[in-house]
């Protein structure tokens, strides 16, 4: 038997009868079905939303972004130094040499994901030259001159502006009129006398983490800076972050509760990572000005290209794992809860990966500045302790995540804040279902259209994993840029940026006993009344 | 082919309920993109893999054609649902279906050694259920119903 003889009835007459609108409109019905059960699933979901938002008090809106200016006199900056971050510096200042935008014009025309050269070419033109550089090594010297000259942001046979000038020394460069303001991106030994020097001449200063080498020298500095009045940027991106804005209002909003303990670290698994540089080939006592970087070392060493290219590997040159790495970590806290200064520091480590010759493609001299590094800075004032731990021969990242009695945090490009299942603020929300210890309270991705107490699990899932980008105005951009535009905007309207000199003596103190209580292998206790170790 | 005609009451109601069936999978996941306005495929886009992981990055690149893509993909997956559950214009929605599930298919393929961000319920070697689900339309395709139950009855039937 065949369930259809319909033909046979619309063949008879083409009116539609009663069978037939049944028959067509029968699923019809499973709409309305539909709509129902959507209304009652997103009326569920906002009920449970808003009641967990009225509870968190969490604003709804992101922070309204007002876009750097970059009108008024062109600034004219110098740089010192052009190595490794001295480059990135200038790229994020607007400024590349020729080659380099040829290479990222060249990669991305292969391959269309490579965003380098578009990303460069949409970031803001923060009306500025450079006017100077100075690098003690002929050929970085050269590349920072190509970079500086290169005002059409053009590759290969692009249109040249004219060429800045090339200072042998910095102090040539700071009583040079055609200067406004230095980024420093010398070694760590350099910061503080060169920062001292611009401070006094009257030069606004960009400077390159760790503040200083030195605990003496972060007395010096901050003074010298403030006595001159310059605008003074330390070189924390992190400042830029705009999930670091959220995590403050959380915590100032008591999500996570009373702060009792922080967890902060650093991974990195290669010789690049863990400072071991190459060593340009074209580097020797006729190309590099080895007298005067030695010049603030107590001892004088012999011509080393590798002490020249890897001086983050001894305690002459750098500040190791404490100024170089846990100062972005410190930096990042101290925006967030303005902790200040530890009471305390004991710290330990080794250098426990890269101990060869072979495996760390050595020269001559093995590294004096451990590999492994590990520090505990207490501030039994606001009751926490922040704990600090650092490879630079694993991959294996623990975040950031500040620990509270009501919950805790996680934070790094995205936010989330989950409820701890013994916490007293949300026992009743625990109990009653409203709140699911496993899943987070709140979650915060920059980008996003608008701010929500819960995003789904994958938008979790692709922010955690870095599928989706730091934003601001709607645009991806590069944290460094956005410090330097800041810096830049200050200098004009006569302000200080945000990690100002109050901001980087905390991080420079905080560092310096880091690396003191290390080397001393003792803990060290800082008097914040007298401001001095004791 | 086989008509509407041919299929006996089983057959024919088995195949309406496997039609609306998909057609609410479609309709719902169209329906949750409307109502979230921080919906973007650029999450998914940017975590395929494969043969034409190339192809997606590309478009998760483009801001314009983002816009486009995320815009036919909602509207889509709407439209195609509502299709297939009132079985209006029901071939069509289908074969757009299939195209769609192919896409899916192809930038989330199960095959080996890749992983994906996205968190899957299951375990999947080649065959997954978005190719099952094309497999199911290309079905729906061969044995249509909608001309007996379903508004293209009313657009079809007529002499």
């Amino acid at each position: 038997m065949t369930a259809m003889n319909d033909k046979d009835k619309n063949a008879s007459g083409s009116k539609m009868n009663r069978r037939d609108v049944l028959k067509g409109l029968a699923t019809v019905p499973v709409l309305g079905a539909m709509a129902y059960g959507t209304w009652r699933k997103t009326r569920q979901d906002h009920i449970r939303s808003h009641k967990l938002a009225k509870e968190l008090n969490m604003s709804a809106e992101e922070k309204e972004y007002t876009p750097f200016k970059h009108d008024g006199d062109t600034i004219k900056i110098g740089i010192i130094g052009y190595g490794i971050r001295g480059t990135q510096l200038m790229k994020a200042a607007g400024f590349a040499p020729p080659q380099t935008i040829q290479g990222w014009k060249e990669d991305g025309a292969r391959d269309s994901r490579n965003k380098r050269y578009s990303d460069f070419l949409e970031q803001d033109d923060l009306n500025i030259r450079v006017t100077g550089v100075c690098d003690l090594f002929d050929v970085h010297a050269g590349n920072a001159m190509a970079a500086a000259a290169n005002i059409g942001r053009e590759g290969a046979g692009g249109q040249m502006g004219p060429a800045p000038k090339r200072y042998r020394t910095y102090q040539e460069m700071l009583a040079s009129d055609e200067i406004d303001a230095v980024i420093i991106a010398a070694p760590d030994h350099w910061h503080a006398q060169m920062t001292i020097d611009a401070a006094k001449a009257g030069k606004h200063v960009y400077a390159e983490k760790g503040f200083t080498l030195t605990m003496d020298e972060t007395y010096a500095v901050r003074d010298a800076v403030k006595a001159s009045g310059i605008s003074y940027q330390l070189g924390h991106q992190g400042r830029q972050t705009e999930s670091y804005l959220k995590a403050k209002e959380a915590i100032d909003k008591k999500l996570i509760g009373k702060i009792n303990l922080i967890e902060v670290c650093t991974n990195r698994n290669s010789a690049n990572g863990a400072w071991v540089y190459d060593i340009h080939p074209d580097a020797n006592p006729n190309t590099v000005d080895w007298t005067q970087f030695e010049e603030p070392c107590e001892i004088k060493h012999p011509w080393s290209p590798e002490r020249f290219f890897r001086w983050r590997c001894w305690w002459d040159y750098g500040t190791g794992l404490s100024g170089d790495l846990l100062t972005h970590e410190f930096d990042a806290i101290n925006q967030i809860l303005g902790m200040g200064i530890p009471t305390s520091a004991s710290a330990s480590g080794g250098v426990y990966f890269w101990k060869d010759k072979q495996r760390g493609d050595y020269v001559n001299e093995i590294r004096e500045v451990p590999d492994v590094w590990n520090a505990v800075l207490e501030y039994p004032d606001l009751d926490f302790s922040i704990l600090y731990s650092a490879s630079l021969a694993s991959n294996h990242n623990r975040g950031k995540t500040i620990m509270g009695h009501d919950g805790s945090m996680e934070l790094g490009n995205s936010l989330t804040v989950y409820a701890d299942r013994q916490s007293t603020r949300y026992a009743e929300q625990i109990k009653s279902g409203l709140i699911d210890p496993e899943l987070p309270i709140y979650t915060y991705i920059p980008g996003r259209k608008n701010v929500d107490s819960v995003a789904t699990a994958t938008e979790q899932y692709f922010a955690a994993r870095g599928l989706l980008y730091t934003y601001r105005g709607g645009r991806r951009v590069d944290t460094t840029h956005l410090h330097v535009a800041e810096w830049i905007q200050s200098i004009r309207e006569g302000t200080q940026p945000s990690c100002n000199i109050n901001q980087a003596f905390e991080e420079g103190v905080a560092a310096a006993m880091g690396i003191m209580a290390q080397r001393e292998n003792r803990t060290i206790f800082w008097d914040k009344d007298k401001e001095e170790i004791v | 082919m086989l008509k509407d005609r041919d299929y006996s009451k089983w057959q024919l109601w088995s195949l309406v309920i496997l039609r609306v069936a998909i057609g609410w999978h479609f309709l719902y996941e169209g329906i949750v993109k409307l109502l979230n306005p921080n919906w973007s495929s650029l999450g998914y886009l940017m975590d395929s893999k494969g043969l034409f992981e190339g192809m997606f990055h590309s478009i998760a690149g483009n801001a314009a054609l983002l816009n486009v893509m995320d815009f036919m993909n909602m509207w889509g997956l709407i439209l195609i649902g509502a299709g297939l559950i009132v079985g209006l214009f029901s071939r069509l929605a289908s074969i757009a279906g299939i195209v769609l599930l192919a896409f899916y298919y192809l930038s989330h393929p199960a095959i080996i050694g890749v992983n994906f961000a996205m968190p899957t319920e299951g375990s999947y070697l080649w065959v997954n259920k978005n190719l099952i689900e094309l497999l199911t339309l290309w079905v729906i395709v061969l044995f249509p119903t909608s001309k007996t139950i379903g508004m293209d009855r009313f657009l079809f039937n007529k002499k």
